[in-house]
């Protein structure tokens, strides 16, 4: 069987939420977010316009995945945080246990003040990716939980 | 791994097509992009050589509609199936809630098969998986070609456990969806297991 499914309440939700705000504001960041090492966008703050989030959150995690295999090859654990540097937008992601937090920011900040305001919010979040997951297990133990409700014809339906 | 957001009330879902190289698994994801309406899909993301081969993934989201009031989105990802990319491979099982494997047809490409479902095996294991309790589904691919071998050897050969077989041509999209729908529907079976 896959793994125990992540489940996100509305109240963590929202707490992640904050963070990402405040580190947007503190960090004079274009654009902030959470990805899962997997790939799946789970919040985001700021300045999107026309950026598609969830091909960026996979590529995010692809390139961290990658680099992070790059490390063993070099005999380190990983690499807990990587930087892409481009003439204007640049971006600064940080490895916070399963998930990333990666920051777009452009000439209105620098890498100094990403990294520093950075390391502040990778403990919050943290946190609260640690009740996440406490719950997440907890959920899956719940054998009154809302997914098992789901029945054969609510999965039908989706197919037409 | 799914992801349940209840403030989003959103359902992510992670699907792999595996297979041996040029078996047509980036074919499939272009069948299902193309015949998809705008709406229900992303991007299709292809890190792939000059020569159009897969170097790291192919990558799209593809919404599904809702389950009880929740959208669900599968996000559908390739491997990239030569020999020697072996650690992308690795990589791309990470988090996965189920696998197609995308088998060739062709007489000639039988060990090629093998193979890649034999390292299939390795790499889940080695991501803590195991092939025989995940949802999976084996699609036999290039059905159109002239040198295929007969479904029930080729099935025979290559099926695993009690796992929906598809025969496809994915290049005009026969058994295409029947594939999708059958990975699909186990993943949300199983969701609903807990």
């Amino acid at each position: 069987m896959a793994e125990t499914p992540v489940i996100i309440r509305e109240q963590q939700f929202q707490k992640i939420k904050n963070v990402l705000a405040r580190l947007c504001a503190e960090a004079a960041a274009r654009v902030v977010f959470l990805v899962d090492r997997d790939g799946q966008p789970i919040a985001f703050h700021g300045e999107i316009g026309e950026m598609d989030t969830t091909s960026f959150s996979s590529l995010a995690a692809g390139n961290v995945a990658a680099t992070s295999s790059m490390a063993k090859l070099i005999g380190e654990d990983q690499f807990p945080s990587v930087v892409h540097e481009g003439e204007r937008e640049s971006i600064f992601i940080s490895v916070i246990g399963r998930s990333l937090l990666v920051v777009v920011f452009d000439e209105r900040s620098t890498l100094g003040l990403v990294k520093l305001r950075t390391k502040k919010a990778t403990f919050a979040v943290a946190e609260i990716l640690e009740d996440v997951a406490r719950d997440s297990a907890n959920q899956s133990l719940d054998e009154s939980s809302f997914f098992a409700e789901i029945t054969d014809e609510d999965i039908d339906s989706l197919f037409g | 791994m799914t992801f349940i957001n209840y403030a989003s009330r959103e359902i992510n879902c992670k699907i792999v097509y595996y297979g041996p190289g040029l078996c047509g698994k980036t074919t499939n994801l272009q069948y299902i992009y193309d015949s998809t309406a705008p709406q229900a899909k992303g991007k299709l993301i292809s890190l792939a050589t000059e020569t159009d081969r897969t170097l790291f993934f192919d990558f799209m989201p593809l919404e599904l509609g809702t389950v009880r009031g929740f959208k669900t989105r599968f996000h559908l990802y390739t491997v990239p199936g030569q020999v020697y990319y072996d650690a992308s491979r690795k990589l791309i099982l990470k988090g996965v809630d189920g696998v197609v494997f995308v088998a060739d047809s062709q007489e000639e490409r039988m060990d090629a098969n093998i193979e890649s479902l034999y390292n299939l095996q390795e790499n889940l294991e080695a991501q803590g998986f195991d092939l025989m309790k995940i949802p999976y589904v084996l699609q036999l691919n290039k059905r159109d070609l002239p040198n295929v071998i007969p479904i029930d050897e080729l099935s025979a050969e290559l099926k695993q456990k009690g796992e929906p077989v598809y025969e496809a041509v994915a290049t005009n999209g026969e058994g295409v969806f029947d594939t999708l729908k059958a990975v699909a529907k186990q993943v949300l079976t199983e969701l609903r297991k807990g």
